[in-house]
């Protein structure tokens, strides 16, 4: 094993840390470059300001939420491809629901797909890939049948607004909200048996059935999860645009996917740290941010875009080589 | 050696090849001539494969030379080997399932017209090559997953026919084929060496070396030992060449022996036709071997204990209560608990890029948590005491147990199990591949595990092990336990006489081990 | 010999049971919908219906090639918007320059499907996360062709293309102007359709028939095995993504001949993508790899479309499709998903 990676800054680092540390330095890299435009165009450095960063970060939390449920599917190896209009059946579920059970009926709506998912990768083996797409379209079939189409015209809860869009100590209750998520997807991967089981199946399923995990048990929970954070963070960006909208949802898919990969969690599982996950979806919402700030057209922010996910990618791939 | 290379066809001198700290050959000289079969012979292990493997282009030797008709030949790999005419019928079989029998027999080059596949061209041929090895009723049109493994098997051989062999490599071939189906390919056989063939045929059946071989050659630890000419060597010195006379592990003593109170029952038990009314018992403190070929259903008969088999008849009782074994994690609790360590390491026991300890913890969660919350001072006790106990060399428990060496990586799988403190203790060839002070070191840990009262069923290919280390040895042969053997019966005549099904049952010819 | 002739069609039946089925669903309800639809049978109908389905399925045909291969191309749907902005910047013209134009946008087609393919065997990087990303690029470069919808394209080539044969003589100038009497028996078959006959004639039946086009089963079948039988498995994965972006691009072609514009619309890429997921699986090809075909996921396609038009017809309200492409993509591979029942060895169900 030759390690030729000796004259790299991120060589000393494990194989699980080197990705969040390229990519925090990325983030770093796309702050130092957005603040330079600043500086020559206008004069000024309002993206290192608190409050641009805390709105970033309130922008970032529905994204985050929902990554971090994506985070727990790819790590067994699924991916969930229902999110959107999970998302969007949350939202419009809670605003339709109203009053205090709002935020309860959008969950449950979550827990059932969820249930749905698992028991359809679970038990059936059908690849998630399929059958979360199929569910996908089926949500979307009810929410459509259900709104008729339109937008709902039922807003959002006082408590929908509070927790999405108020402020305490000027710090927005979204990012309360995900910071208590991600405490708790920090003590599930790393300091319970579900977590340990999680990553067990996302390496080699049949050791992990050898070894007497519950596999299909871990599978079902981790597709609930990830669909209740959809429908969570549907609540939650209802409350923030004070109402539910058909394909709310649909433009949280590949973020949230993309933020988890780039944060080094392995696409085919396994491996992975939450920290990761949230600093690809500070990276993702930095980006998106400075982009428009410097006015940069749709069509090169895509293609940043892109790029970013396939150099970042090739660079976390490189070490591996040398690894094995 | 009685032949002289003058005549070789295929000629290997100081040949040898390294897994690890494993010799699996050592300065091996070897030649086989045209228009001739050349038996070659050996336990598990004795680097016939390796042999074999470094023959077809596979893998590399470390050092050595291999001449082939006059030239010095060094393949890169399978197709090169292909081209020179050096093809090999692989135990693990190089069909694509998915693709029909005809795609499969012409995949490397196809019969073509205008560039394109000639599908009607390629029928044809597919229907030629089968209806040479008498296969004619196998429809080129089925896809080789809808086949039967002895199909399958014959399909294989009709592929390598195929590409015209100049040498033709036999690796357990017969292995998964009816009697009828071993009639046709010897005469196959006998046409390819009356063209000027030549034949490499491995195989660990007696009868088929005596009906078939011209020259055999035995192997023993990576060494060729001798190659003598048909008729020179009778039955009984073949197999004292195959076993040996020096002792290659040390065994720790066995204590007197003594047929305890039956902690493990199992009764008739049968699953597809791979297990075939099977009833054995293993008591408290007995290490119970498990004998005889390869893939006479010793394999599945563990797996059918783990819970991992569906649709399983007959019981198993622990301690005289019935247990419906339905998973592993059920399997797992049963009783006083029943491990299993499987046959593959690496894709079976282990999450390769994980810790150390996050593999040894992984079947004891259960008891290292309160709640579901993991107890981190519970494991990493846990931990220290498996590594110390197994005496595992490694570097940090956190390091991923792929840095491991593979007896290493094996005493994690081991130790995972320990620690669930388990009453029955199933092993699936827990030394394939790992070096002797490892070997013995696990050996003695099984004693020491049946003294504290474990009841222990090992499976091993290795004889030398049953007979050191077990108390009674069970030999499987066509799914049935046909012969178990105690105290001084143990011993390497009735293993392997047994485990060839030498005495009776003859007339069966080829174990069926279709599905 | 006819009696292993009508075995071998059995055999060939049950191996194709998922292509078999979607045939006759489609065939049954399609014929339900003409029997209902007030000018049923007629070629006015048939050309509305075909110009619907045609660009859905050479993308469903395009995505059909990675997942024959074991992979998956989400970057399908931006390959065709792409395409599609190109053309409608350079399918304007008239005579020789439209050839010219559509040589640039099949080109364009091919050479996104290849850097696919480049990322995927030379970066080592996953189909699902690499063409993800590639998909972004080539969006991009979409918006960049097109930031707003917009351009034109020859109106020639638009009434010939989405008209029946008849029109498309009369505007090429062949058969006496599509005047011919023994055309007439011709006249009325959608020229879109014949189009889809034919891509799926010239193109994918040769590649399948190919070495290279059977290195791409082989390798969805079992990797390994097809390396040890010493085929170019590199070539293998580089032809199926270069073949989807081949079909990706017709499909943009034609979609901007269609709509006489070019419109990079990100989430009509997005669902595009999906369903021509969903039209490989109802087509019988597992995403597994290895078994299937192009062919069935035209059917898939027919399939997912026929349900929109009967909606429109039986006067359900309009609303209620997509939950019942939902509900049809999830029973079909709930269906195939029976086999699992006869799995003995649970070991079996992890690999």
């Amino acid at each position: 094993m030759i390690d030729m990676t000796r004259y790299s800054p991120f060589s000393r680092l494990s194989r699980d840390d080197k990705p969040i540390a390229i990519a925090a330095t990325f983030i770093l890299v796309i702050l130092s470059a957005g603040t330079c435009y600043t500086m020559l165009r206008f004069g000024s450095a309002p993206l290192l300001t608190p409050a641009y960063l805390i709105q970033q970060l309130q922008i970032g939390s529905f994204l985050g939420i929902i990554a971090a449920g994506m985070m727990l599917v790819i790590l067994i190896s699924q991916i969930d491809l229902s999110v959107p209009w999970t998302l969007a059946a949350g939202a419009m579920t809670a605003t339709a629901v109203g009053g205090q059970w709002a935020l309860p009926a959008a969950l449950g709506v979550g827990l059932f797909v969820g249930l749905l998912n698992g028991f359809g990768v679970a038990y059936l083996r059908i690849p998630s890939m399929i059958f979360t797409l199929g569910v996908n379209a089926v949500m979307r079939g009810l929410m459509v049948a259900q709104t008729g189409g339109f937008a709902p015209q039922t807003a959002a809860t006082d408590l929908m607004r509070y927790i999405a869009a108020e402020r305490t100590f000027g710090i927005p209750h979204a990012i309360f909200v995900w910071l208590a998520i991600s405490i708790g997807m920090v003590v599930l991967l790393r300091k319970t048996t579900f977590g340990r089981s999680i990553y067990a199946i996302g390496n080699k399923e049949a050791a992990a059935y050898l070894s007497g995990v519950a596999t299909r048990r871990v599978t079902i929970l981790a597709f609930v999860m990830c669909s209740v954070a959809a429908s969570l963070s549907g609540v939650l960006l209802a409350g923030y645009a004070t109402k539910a909208y058909q394909g709310m949802g649909d433009a949280y898919v590949l973020p949230a996917i993309a933020a988890v990969v780039i944060g080094g969690t392995n696409i085919l599982g396994g491996r992975g740290r939450y920290l990761g996950t949230v600093i690809g979806v500070i990276l993702i919402v930095l980006l998106n941010s400075v982009l428009s700030i410097m006015e940069m057209p749709e069509a090169g922010r895509q293609i940043i875009y892109g790029l970013v996910i396939i150099s970042m990618l090739l660079v976390y791939g490189r070490g591996e080589k040398v690894a094995s | 050696m009685i032949h002289p290379a003058d005549n070789a066809f295929l000629s290997l001198a100081g040949i040898s090849k390294r897994y690890g700290g494993v010799h699996a050959l050592n300065n091996v000289n070897f030649q086989c001539e045209r228009g001739k079969v050349h038996a070659v012979l050996g336990e598990n292990g004795a680097g016939k494969s390796t042999l074999i493997k470094i023959i077809s282009g596979v893998v590399r030797p470390d050092q050595g030379t291999m001449v082939l008709d006059g030239q010095t030949v060094n393949f890169l790999s399978p197709s090169a080997a292909n081209a020179a005419g050096i093809v090999c019928i692989f135990q693990e079989l190089s069909l694509m399932p998915d693709l029909t029998v005809s795609d499969n027999i012409s995949i490397a080059s196809p019969p073509r017209k205008f560039g394109l596949i000639d599908s009607k061209a390629q029928r044809l041929r597919a229907e030629e090559l089968l209806a040479s090895i008498g296969c004619e009723d196998v429809n080129p049109l089925m896809r080789v997953r809808d086949l039967p493994l002895s199909r399958r098997q014959m399909v294989e051989i009709a592929k390598a026919l195929g590409k015209n062999p100049k040498i033709l490599i036999l690796d357990e071939a017969t292995s998964a084929l009816t009697s009828t189906d071993v009639e046709k390919v010897y005469a196959m056989l006998a046409r390819l060496k009356a063209e000027g063939v030549a034949i490499l045929y491995i195989s660990h059946r007696m009868h088929e070396i005596e009906a078939l071989a011209d020259n055999a050659s035995v192997f023993r630890n990576g060494r060729h030992i001798e190659t003598f000419a048909k008729g020179a060597r009778n039955n009984e010195e073949i197999v004292q060449l195959m076993i040996g006379r020096e002792i290659s592990a040390h065994f720790p003593p066995k204590p007197a022996f003594k047929r305890p109170k039956p902690l493990l029952e199992i009764e008739n038990l049968s699953w597809e036709n791979r297990l075939d009314q099977i009833s054995l018992s293993v008591g408290r403190g007995e290490i119970v071997g498990l004998g005889g070929l390869d893939g006479q259903g010793q394999k599945e008969l563990l797996l059918s204990l783990f819970g991992v088999l569906k649709r399983v008849e007959g019981t198993v009782k622990l301690d005289g209560a019935k247990q419906e074994l339905t998973s592993p994690r059920v399997a797992k609790r049963a009783g006083g608990g029943i491990a299993l360590v499987p046959e593959d390491r690496k894709t079976e026991g282990l999450m390769l890029p994980m810790s150390i300890a996050e593999n040894l913890v992984l079947a004891s969660l259960d008891e290292l948590s309160t709640g579901s919350l993991v107890d981190e001072a519970k494991v990493s006790t846990a931990v220290a005491d498996a590594i110390q106990r197994l005496k595992i060399k490694i570097g940090s428990p956190d390091d991923a147990v792929s840095t491991l060496s593979g007896g290493n990586q094996q005493k994690v799988v081991i130790a995972k199990w320990l620690m669930t403190k388990p009453d029955v203790i199933l092993l699936n060839d827990p030394t394939r591949g790992i070096d002797v002070g490892t070997k013995q070191e696990i050996y003695r840990l099984l004693r020491e595990l049946a003294d504290e009262g474990a009841a222990i069923l090992f499976y091993s290919t290795d004889y030398d092990e049953l007979i050191g280390s077990c108390d009674r040895v069970a030999i499987m042969y066509d799914g049935r336990i046909i012969s178990e053997l105690e105290g001084d019966a143990i011993n390497e005549k009735n293993i392997v006489s047994a485990a060839l099904n030498i005495s009776g049952n003859e007339s069966k010819g080829g174990a069926h081990v279709g599905h | 010999m006819s009696a292993t002739k009508s075995s071998d069609f059995g055999l060939r039946l049950r191996q194709n049971m998922g292509f078999a089925i979607a045939v006759v669903l489609f065939s049954v309800v399609y014929f339900l919908y003409h029997l209902a639809h007030p000018k049923g049978f007629s070629s006015q109908v048939l050309v509305q219906n075909s110009n619907e389905v045609f660009s859905l399925a050479m993308l469903a045909m395009a995505q059909t090639v990675p997942v024959l291969m074991g992979g998956l191309d989400l970057s399908v749907g931006a390959v065709m918007t792409l395409v599609d902005c190109l053309a409608s910047h350079v399918l304007e013209g008239a005579g020789w320059s439209i050839f010219g134009g559509i040589a640039l946008c099949l080109a364009a087609g091919a050479a996104a499907g290849f850097v696919n393919g480049c990322v995927v065997v030379f970066g080592r990087i996953q189909p699902i996360i690499a063409t993800l990303a590639t998909g972004a690029i080539y969006m991009g470069l979409a918006l960049f062709l097109r930031p707003i919808p917009g351009g034109k394209i020859n109106e020639d080539i638009n009434w010939a293309m989405t008209n029946a044969l008849g029109d498309f003589a009369e505007t090429v100038g062949i058969f006496d102007d599509g005047k011919a009497p023994w055309f007439q028996f011709f006249a009325g078959v959608p020229t879109s359709l014949v189009f889809l006959v034919l891509v799926a004639g010239i193109i994918w039946v040769p590649f399948r028939r190919s070495v290279t086009g059977r290195t791409v089963y082989a390798i969805g079948s079992a990797e390994g095995a097809a390396f040890m039988s010493g085929l170019n498995i590199h070539r293998g994965k580089l032809a199926a993504f270069t073949l989807a972006g081949i079909f990706a691009g017709i499909g943009g072609i034609f979609m901007a001949i269609q709509t006489s514009s070019g419109n990079a619309d990100i989430p009509m890429a997005g669902a595009y993508t999906l369903s021509s997921i969903a039209s490989v699986v109802i087509g019988g090809t597992s995403l597994l790899g290895g078994t299937g075909g192009a062919i069935g996921s035209i059917f898939g396609t027919l399939i997912l479309k026929v349900i929109s038009f009967n909606f429109r017809i039986f006067d359900i309200a309009p609303l209620l499709q997509p939950l019942f492409e939902g509900l049809v993509l999830l029973g079909a591979v709930s269906l195939g998903a029976l086999s699992i029942l006869r799995v003995k060895n649970q070991l079996e169900l992890f690999r």
